[in-house]
């Protein structure tokens, strides 16, 4: 049951065409509308809009877009509901194929069968997938029940089944616990949460909420070492790890379980981007981006978690907006930016993102760090601006605003960016 | 884990030290990555003190933490004549934390029809809490060769 049937304007082609219509894609397209884009198609291959915001019943969302906290079902559709009254059109159970570097769009669904678009620009804003036990080579038997925790969130949250009676969680990402207490709650024991880190992966909050109020054990530095079941899962062997993260096997136990969650990751769907043939930074997993998040195929957009895996939608909808505004002016006729400062990883620090900006907008730069620092914490853009803050940690993306006034006194063409305990800075 | 300095200089605030009915209890602030330990000393009937915090919201939190705990919850319920088969539900403001099994097990065997929209009111005030549990998207009526029979 397509959303929209019939696109209004496959013949004539698009201003901007979004793929996907998650929390990014759809304030893309809304950002498009605001710089005056007309013609705008909203893309999802799900049979309604929305992304994975639908099964994210928790709340959690809207602090920033909305200043008010709500679930994920509810911020999907406060972005529709905008998306509808700006009049953009949006296809749903469709899938894109292919995007040329002539932006030439292969689309294929029921109601339009296999049809080719063109579009002055294009927003790439597929998300994310979870990681799954291929990606760790957990070894063992290959019986059902072990499963992704979003995929097991899916099915308990929108097709109403349970994924087992007892369970057991690899990965303390906040998927993993949301899903502990979710499953918990519908009535499935579940008997640990194990974390390869000797520190939790997801935030405090759901630390606290979904695992210590529910009495929910969470075992860190353990992992996953063995799965046993002919058809169905039916016993886990976990191990503790030492400090390299090797797992110590005369230490392991075994638990008995039906079913496994894995909440080991999310890397970026940008497969049409790969095949695009843009420039991926190979720690992201995603595009290269420029400060209006361009890709370096001009035309070509991408933001939200196909770029970077963010922690809350908030941000993506943000950047995605950022990217749709671009998309949508350069479209109508804008000039773009002349983004000649390259931003890179300095100490302490995974990634950042965007990847180039330019000397006279304001930008947002947002960036992962790769340890804790649980004290006063540096943070600096190379020599153009720094600011302390009190603690970081890898789960928790931090961000910077750059003003052009910080560019006023300085020519150079690199800025690296930092993450150091503050009293350890000699100045 | 450092004293807050205002308020380790108010000596109307220091709790006495040979207090014997005042007890410890330590919670984990969930306000920012820091998740400071936060020891609140307090009597049956008040916090004294609340210690480990970095900033005002982390007292705050250790007090009402440990005063009245407060957790929002999220379900989902059975629905038919849609096409999917749950509707996602939550409470419209953070029941007690001792509550949630209890709301969430209330909620486990209800069934609503379609259509339903956003912000519609399930149950009114659920188990005495004073809260309504309301739905949190819309879900139109389809026709009957595409909906999904509920569970």
């Amino acid at each position: 049951m397509p959303f929209t049937a019939e696109p209004r304007h496959l013949e004539a082609g698009y201003d901007v065409v979004v793929v996907g219509a998650g929390p990014a894609g759809m304030a893309a397209a809304l950002g498009a509308r605001d710089r005056g884009a007309e013609r705008i198609l909203l893309i999802d291959r799900d049979v309604e809009p929305g992304g994975i915001l639908l099964q994210c019943i928790h709340s959690g969302f809207g602090l920033h877009a909305f200043d008010e906290e709500i679930t994920g079902p509810e911020y999907a559709q406060r972005y529709l509901e905008q998306v509808l009254e700006h009049d953009i059109d949006v296809l749903t159970d469709a899938y894109v194929m292919d995007v040329s570097s002539e932006r030439r769009i292969k689309v294929m669904s029921p109601t339009v069968g296999v049809t080719g678009l063109d579009a002055r620009s294009v927003v790439l804003a597929m998300g994310a997938r979870e990681r799954t036990r291929g990606a760790i080579n957990i070894p063992g038997d290959r019986p059902s029940g072990v499963m992704t925790a979003g995929l097991a969130q899916r099915m308990v949250n929108i097709d109403g089944y349970l994924p087992g009676r007892r369970a057991a969680i690899l990965g303390s990402g906040d998927i993993g616990l949301i899903m502990a207490r979710r499953l918990a709650l519908e009535g499935v024991e579940v008997v640990g949460v194990f974390e390869l880190l000797p520190h939790p992966s997801g935030l405090t909050r759901n630390i606290v909420q979904c695992l210590d109020d529910l009495d929910i054990p969470l075992h860190l530095s353990t992992t996953v070492v063995g799965i046993h079941g002919r058809d169905r899962l039916g016993r886990i062997t976990v191990a503790p790890v030492d400090d390299d993260r090797q797992p110590l096997l005369d230490r392991g136990w075994d638990v008995d379980v039906d079913t496994l969650l894995l909440s080991i990751g999310l890397i970026p769907d940008a497969e049409l981007a790969r095949d695009l043939g843009v420039l991926f930074d190979p720690v992201t997993g995603g595009p290269v981006v420029s400060g209006t998040m361009e890709t370096t195929l001009p035309g070509v957009y991408a933001a939200g978690n196909v770029v970077h895996v963010n922690d809350l939608a908030d941000w993506v909808s943000r950047e995605a907006r950022l990217a749709g505004e671009w998309a949508g002016a350069l479209a109508t006729g804008a000039r773009r930016p002349d983004e000649d400062v390259r931003l890179i990883p300095g100490d302490n620090v995974a990634y950042v993102v965007p990847h180039t900006i330019s000397r006279d907008g304001t930008h947002t730069v947002s960036f992962r760090v790769q340890r804790p620092i649980h004290g006063p914490t540096l943070l600096r853009v190379g020599e153009v601006h720094q600011r302390k803050v009190r603690a970081v940690v890898p789960a928790e993306m931090v961000t910077l605003k750059l003003a052009p006034r910080m560019f006023e006194d300085w020519t150079g063409a690199v800025l690296r960016i930092d993450a150091v305990p503050a009293e350890a800075v000699v100045r | 884990m450092t004293r807050h300095p205002d308020r380790a200089d108010d000596p109307d605030r220091r709790s006495p030290a040979s207090d014997s009915d005042v007890s410890t209890h330590v919670y984990l602030c969930t306000g920012c990555p820091l998740g400071c330990r936060l020891e609140v000393d307090a009597t049956e009937e008040d916090v004294v003190e609340v210690r480990g915090f970095n900033c005002r919201k982390g007292e705050r939190y250790g007090e009402q933490e440990h005063l009245d705990p407060r957790r929002p919850l999220s379900t989902t319920i059975w629905i038919e004549g849609a096409t999917i088969r749950r509707v996602p539900v939550r409470t419209a403001e953070p029941i007690p934390r001792d509550q949630v099994r209890a709301v969430a097990e209330a909620l486990r065997g209800l069934r609503v029809t379609a259509p339903v929209r956003r912000g519609d009111v399930v149950v009114a005030d659920i188990l005495g809490t004073g809260i309504d549990v309301i739905v949190t998207r819309d879900l139109p009526a389809v026709s009957p060769h595409n909906q999904l029979p509920a569970g």
